[in-house]
């Protein structure tokens, strides 16, 4: 019973939620606040159970209100799109459980009720783009999603308003160029169904129209995930929207760009003429050893942590862009375990800094002391374990993405990718250690024992640790989440 | 030529890892009580030794035990096997580890250090990755617990947290990050190649996996893996630097521990992943004793300008390490005896000056050698103990180090390569060069007249594991398989990588009678 509509719930259920926020509101001062999580906790296992069902039983294709595609609207589960399902549910219900004192401190207690129902509308665009089958459907869960982003990127400062302007102006001009290639395509094939197109593309190969249509939903959607030179709006979001809303949107927001990246690129396009005609593997490649690079020079360049952290995620999104490059079992592998592994690492990290503005304490890696160890001693070591695996040092999560992706370049007999990894982990060591040798070996410059204000609300460190030591068992469990789950997912190649 | 002794299972090995790592909480709980915490590194060293010493045995009769954790990557299981070589790096490890704890504590309590929990904490930890390195069946196992080594040894490095130390152990960190991350892409490379990483006595790559050229770039990645943590030159820079951590960690991290890792890393690499044979074929061996060669020569002569007397017994150390390597090239069933027997010779005997140069420092506060003018008579123990590891290391029977230097000399001609038995000839009299001038200073000079010298010995607490360690230095001289079989495990090790057991030379073999 519940099978069959599994793909369309979670993207329901977040619907349905963000419209109860303000009766929720009424009924009590912290009730969006644990709906919210709750929510996230429930699609969680949506997605986790969807995994396990679709990856035994094979994909549901669902048609929304009883249209058959290709004329009505189609949502898929597959375990591709369950297992962002499970991470979109996972990842958000601990940053929503983190943020209750941080949303009402940053947006104001007043706010409280229109900043979940925007975050709950994030997570329906989120997990919208991940389970439609339809590619008009997915411009327009594109939409929501920025427009929520919006909004839940913008309270606070008058800094983050502008910076998140920016990010809602650029977004739409990603989501823009994405509608203009589904127009050419509609125009060309005459559906907008993903596997009614794909027939119809395998069938008649690339015309001149349907290339320029690829290049379009190309550029729109590495605007979107952020791919390099395309990332310019990311730093100052990440930067000037309050820590909380980023550690929501920025484990997240890319990743599911990623995520159509990852199922148009290889399964809805040919993908013998984007890999011979068009060469898109290569170019995406390409940018993504430079992006790796790039962002971690640049974060290497920042005292702002929350700056270093999104230049970051710049260089963490370029390995997701090597392992779709790849265009191998291997590279495919490292690229789907990355975004669940940079998720959570990042997730960890920002609530880390979420903790930090908590405190009060500013989020100049210069001004970070000693001190801070003594009075934030889980969030200083929740810091440490993410960075340790961001460096990607066994057996922490990160490792384990680095070692498919090496193996996808070995396979490549490219050589040049694995010095860039290898150079790439140097520079993340480099600004890591920056960080945690400032935290745990700088002096102690604090002031005695309690004159300290307030103490870290056990939820706020309970959810930062969960998320670091979750880290460790995706390491260990990496090879359980391979063979069982993203193997079975592997398209073609 | 592998050899057909089938695994069994056993838990001791995992169990000697995780005694040491259980201890961590236990001496962190305990922080604020210094005897109690103490009493928890005596008490996992201790039952780190006896768990190693009831695998000696087996490793004996050639036997490797182990046990199969989880698979960790596809096809590739953590797993951990006590093989010979293994249990004869975890027996040098583990062994010395009861006497530094003890001088550790005389050191920190008497030097009034800093944050001790911490430094007993990653001293454990550390101990535990030395372990998991012995013990590691295949290079992911190897790698995981040689990165998990780098980051328990980073804050002992740190520990005075001056701007020197921490600039010391950014280049320890740099050097370490970097090595490990040649090795894993080496690793990769071996696993998409031959489809399997699993160390085999005598090698597991086949021939004609790799092509000539590439076989020597993952030599290259791999000697460089492995030849950072043992400090082969040009790779040693962060040895000499990060003595600015405090002596009981110069003492076990870098001359049994970290060090011997790397050194150990080098043989497990030529003899269980290459082999001999294939070394031999493709010129690996000659390349790696070039180098190897040279660090001895260069390093003893650095050592001879130094002033400081840790800096110089850090040169040494680098020097000493590549008589591991030298060995671990050369391959012939006697160089590599020799090898092995260095890797405890050099443990033993260099932990002693480390000792000696601790309590120096600690009791006279004197860390420069023109200063020691008269101090052995003021601390005779100290300086003969010192005195016995400048012999053994300088190759002078009875003790251990000419034993090993003997093997790895007999070795070099063997294995036809006589230009080798030249080096550590001239290696011996730099030793002694440098070396004999501390002892000579300590008893027959006259006291200048301006040095401050304090009454007596240091604490017994330090003084007692340096005489422990130089009465062993001389005992494992005479015989070689008292109280701790080192020879016999050698020999065991010798056999399943070569197929043959080492011989005393006949001269007609080397051509030196018609």
């Amino acid at each position: 019973m519940i099978g069959e509509h599994l793909p369309a719930l979670p993207i329901l259920l977040y619907l349905f939620l963000a419209l109860l926020m303000p009766l929720a509101a009424k009924l009590g001062r912290g009730l969006p606040w644990a709906i919210s999580w709750l929510g996230s906790l429930a699609v969680a296992a949506l997605g986790a159970w969807g995994l396990w069902h679709t990856s035994t039983e094979g994909p549901i294709r669902y048609a929304m209100g009883s249209w058959a595609p290709p004329v009505g609207i189609e949502l898929v589960a597959d375990p591709l799109s369950c297992f962002f399902t499970f991470a979109i549910g996972a990842v958000s219900a601990f940053v929503l459980l983190h943020s209750r004192e941080s949303v009402e401190r940053d947006c104001g207690a007043s706010n409280t009720m229109t900043y979940y129902a925007s975050a709950l509308l994030l997570l329906a665009g989120f997990s919208g783009i991940v389970g439609t089958g339809d590619l008009f459907n997915l411009y327009v869960f594109l939409e929501i999603s920025a427009l929520a982003g919006y909004a839940v990127l913008g309270c606070g400062s008058a800094k983050a308003s502008l910076s998140s302007f920016r990010y809602l102006i650029i977004g739409t001009i990603g989501a823009s160029f994405y509608l203009i290639g589904v127009g050419l395509l509609l125009a060309k094939t005459g559906s907008l169904n993903m596997a009614d197109v794909t027939a119809i593309l395998h069938l008649e190969g690339l015309s001149p129209a349907t290339t320029l249509a690829v290049v379009f939903i190309l550029v729109g959607l590495g605007i979107k995930m952020a791919l390099m030179p395309l990332h310019y709006w990311l730093p100052d979001v990440y930067t000037n929207a309050p820590a909380t809303s980023t550690a929501l949107v920025a484990p997240l927001g890319t990743k599911v760009a990623a995520y159509a990246l990852l199922r148009i690129g290889y399964e809805v396009l040919p993908y013998e003429a984007l890999a011979l005609d068009l060469r898109v593997f290569d170019v995406v490649l390409a940018l993504g050893a430079v992006g790796i690079i790039w962002g971690s020079v640049m974060a290497i360049a920042q005292d702002n942590i929350k700056r270093m952290l999104a230049y970051s995620s710049v260089a963490q999104i370029g390995y997701i862009a090597v392992g779709f490059g790849l265009a191998t079992p291997y590279g495919y592998i490292g690229a789907v375990l990355h975004v669940i592994n940079h998720a959570v690492m990042k997730a960890c990290l920002f609530l880390v800094t979420a903790n930090l503005e908590h405190r009060g304490e500013g989020v100049s890696i210069k001004g970070l002391n000693a001190s801070l160890r003594r009075k934030m001693p889980v969030t200083c070591a929740c810091f440490a374990m993410a960075a340790i695996s961001m460096i990607g040092l066994p057996p922490m999560a990160g490792f384990f993405s680095k070692w498919y992706l090496l193996l996808g370049s070995y396979e490549q007999g490219s050589w040049i990718l694995v010095v860039v990894i290898v150079v790439s982990s140097l520079l993340n060591a480099v600004y890591f250690f920056r960080v945690l040798e400032r935290l745990y070996l700088g002096k102690d410059e604090g002031e005695a024992e309690g004159a300290s204000p307030s103490r870290l609300p056990t939820v706020m460190s309970f959810s930062t640790l969960v998320l670091a030591l979750s880290l460790l068992a995706l390491g260990f469990g990496n090879v359980f989440i391979v063979s069982k789950f993203i193997s079975p997912m592997l398209p073609g190649f | 030529m592998t050899t057909d002794v089938v695994s069994q299972i056993s838990t001791v090995p995992l169990l000697a890892i995780l005694v040491s790592m259980t201890a961590i909480p236990a001496i962190l709980l305990s922080s604020r009580k210094p005897n109690l915490r103490e009493s928890w590194s005596f008490l996992a060293a201790g039952l780190k030794f006896a768990l190693v010493l009831s695998l000696v045995p087996g490793a004996l009769r050639g036997e490797s035990v182990g046990i199969t954790l989880l698979e960790i990557a596809p096809g590739i299981s953590l797993r951990l096997v006590a093989d010979p070589l293994g249990v004869l790096f975890a027996l040098v490890a583990s062994g010395l580890w009861i006497v530094t704890t003890a001088y550790a504590l005389g050191y920190m309590r008497g030097h009034h250090e800093k944050k001790q929990t911490r430094f007993f904490a990653s001293f454990a930890l550390s101990l535990s990755a030395t372990l998991g390195i012995a013990f590691s069946d295949n290079l992911i196992t190897f790698l995981i617990f040689y990165e998990l080594l780098t980051l328990a040894t980073y804050p002992l490095v740190v520990h005075k947290e001056s701007p020197e130390a921490l600039r010391s152990g950014r280049m320890y960190l740099g050097y370490a990050l970097t090595a490990g991350l040649l090795f894993l892409a080496a690793a990769v490379w071996v696993n998409v190649r031959v489809g399997d990483v699993s160390f085999a006595a005598g090698g597991f790559i086949p021939e004609g996996a790799f092509g000539e050229g590439e076989l020597k770039l993952l030599f290259g990645l791999f000697m460089v893996g492995v030849g950072v943590k043992a400090g082969v030159m040009p790779l040693h820079s962060w040895l000499p630097a990060a003595m600015v951590a405090p002596t009981p960690v110069s003492s076990l991290l870098h001359a049994v521990a970290v060090v011997k890792s790397g050194a150990f890393g080098v043989l497990r690499v030529t003899g269980f992943v290459f082999g001999p044979e294939m070394m031999r074929e493709h010129g690996l061996d000659v390349l790696l004793a070039l180098f190897a060669g040279a660090t001895i020569l260069l390093a003893s002569l650095i050592a001879l300008r130094q002033d400081n007397l840790k800096k110089r017994l850090a040169y040494s150390t680098i020097g000493h390490l590549s008589y591991i390597v030298m060995g671990a090239a050369l391959a012939s069933p006697a160089a590599l005896t020799g090898s092995l027997m260095h890797l405890s010779a050099h443990a033993v005997m260099k932990i002693t000056l480390f000792f000696c140069a601790g309590a120096i420092i600690v009791h006279s506060h004197k860390t420069e050698i023109s200063q020691l003018d008269g101090l052995g008579r003021r601390m005779p123990w100290t300086f003969g103990a010192f005195a016995i590891g400048a012999l053994g290391l300088a190759g002078i029977p009875p003790v251990y180090g000419f034993l090993s230097k003997w093997w790895l000399s007999m070795g070099s001609l063997d294995s036809g390569y006589s230009l080798a038995l030249g080096v550590f000839l001239v290696s011996g009299l730099l030793n002694a060069g440098y070396f004999f001038p501390i002892v000579i200073r300590g008893f027959f000079r006259p006291p200048a007249p301006d040095a401050h010298f304090p009454k007596g010995e240091a604490s017994p607490w330090m003084v007692a594991p340096l005489c422990i360690t130089a009465t062993l230095a001389v005992v494992f001289g005479i015989f070689p398989d008292f109280p701790l079989p080192f020879f016999e495990i050698a020999k065991q090790v010798v056999e399943s990588v070569m197929g043959e057991l080492p011989q005393a030379l006949n001269a007609k073999d080397i051509g030196l009678a018609p």
